[in-house]
């Protein structure tokens, strides 16, 4: 019984006590990213590692969501003979919360194990101790380029997945299901607020881009340095990003909405 | 990859979220009409504002001259005090205009329509809408109904 006790205490000691040393890593972290105005060459490298190399399987996603919610809408806007507002349907759920929500999750599992498995096999190869070697900081030089990356490129992703859905949207709504063409668009122009719709989406996906980007620095660089714990660590990652990027939005739309 | 192609990728890149954020603000959401110019404000009271709600459109003749910007109960009067802003370059409304609360379409939203009146003076910034024609409540009109049905057989 005590055993067990002891084992139960030991896990979340555990957890509270790495849930610390991350947030003690995000203050290095933040640190260092204002020493990136120096060297922005390091910024642009990762923008394109997490952001340009996302930009197809954000964009066809996007497509795709936007023409299954047209289509879904349809079916049953039509029942009220309210089929003019799938135009507002489409375009309020992704800028609020599809937008922001599915992106973070595409990034979290292209962008973010990708950063987890290069810092975690940096550490397993012994690169990152070099680099102290040679003091260098590798918060300024591996992580810091790293985050400000993944917190600038979610929410540009979020804008393009929602600005594409709606004109997925548009291709089934308008050109293969018949709603009027003006309808659709001046329904949603009446029923989408620049300030309170599109900007929340963008503010939801800032927040979404800084907590991946975390998590996934953190666990590459926390992991146990052998292929396991390498690939433990990337599986991890996907895994708490999914569920805080969920459980935030959860947070966010109840404050924002 | 060399830096110049991974420059003119992130360029690109950027160009596509402005793209994307052009066509959220322009298209999608109501930032136009945001922009638009500087408007005066009346003030008309009502009996029963219904459905109405703040940023309704306010018309005349069908025309979209500007919104409502607030809804208020007024405790002295016992009326709905609302506040509309409209376009400044529509100033010649008379003092006789009836503001009346129309529905678009059956069950649509409902907005303030403003119907002029054959006065030589013209409303002012701040200056209240007398004459005015409260929202249809449905549950008096079926009363009223009811009424003149029993009333007749």
């Amino acid at each position: 019984m005590s055993d067990f006790l002891q084992r139960f205490g030991r896990v979340w000691l555990g957890m509270v006590e790495r849930l610390g040393r991350a947030t003690l890593f995000l203050a290095q972290l933040v640190g260092g990213v204002f020493s990136l105005i120096k060297r922005p060459s390091l910024l642009w490298k990762q923008l394109h590692a997490s952001g340009v190399m996302t930009l197809s399987i954000v964009l066809v996603s996007g497509l795709f969501v936007g023409m299954v919610l047209a289509l879904q809408a349809f079916n049953t806007l039509i029942d009220f003979g309210q089929e003019n507002r799938v135009g507002s349907l489409v375009a309020l759920t992704l800028v609020r919360e599809l937008g922001p929500v599915v992106t973070g999750l595409l990034f979290a599992g292209r962008a973010g194990s990708a950063m987890t498995a290069e810092i975690g096999l940096m550490k397993a190869t012994e690169q990152l101790s070099g680099l102290e070697m040679m003091a260098v900081d590798p918060f300024k030089r591996v992580f810091a380029p790293r985050f400000l990356a993944g917190v600038i490129a979610l929410p540009m992703l979020a804008a393009m997945f929602s600005a594409i859905g709606v004109l997925g949207g548009h291709l089934i709504g308008v050109e293969v299901l018949g709603v009027d063409k003006g309808a659709y668009w001046s329904l949603m122009q009446n029923s989408v607020s620049f300030t309170s719709d599109v900007c929340n989406g963008l503010i939801k996906g800032l927040v979404f881009g800084f907590v991946v980007s975390w998590i996934a620095i953190f666990e590459g660089a926390d992991c146990i340095p052998t292929s396991e714990g390498v690939s433990s660590a990337t599986t991890r990652t996907v895994v708490y990003s999914s569920l805080a990027i969920l459980g935030l939005d959860f947070l966010l739309t109840a404050v924002m909405f | 990859m060399n830096s110049r192609a991974i420059e003119i990728l992130v360029g690109l890149f950027m160009l596509l979220f402005l793209a994307a954020m052009f066509i959220l603000s322009m298209k999608v959401s109501n930032l136009t009409s945001l922009t638009s110019t500087q408007g005066y404000t009346l003030i008309a009271k009502f009996e029963n504002v219904g459905g109405l709600k703040e940023r309704a459109s306010v018309a005349a003749s069908g025309v979209r001259v500007g919104e409502v910007t607030n809804i208020a109960y007024d405790p002295e009067t016992f009326e709905a005090s609302v506040t509309l802003s409209i376009d400044e370059s529509y100033a010649s409304f008379p003092m006789d205009t009836t503001a009346s609360i129309y529905t678009a379409g059956l069950l649509g939203e409902q907005y303030i329509g403003l119907d002029p009146g054959a006065e030589d003076d013209v409303l002012q910034d701040s200056d209240e809408i007398t004459l005015t024609q409260s929202a249809i409540v449905l549950e008096r009109l079926i009363g009223q109904v009811l009424f003149s049905r029993s009333g007749g057989s």
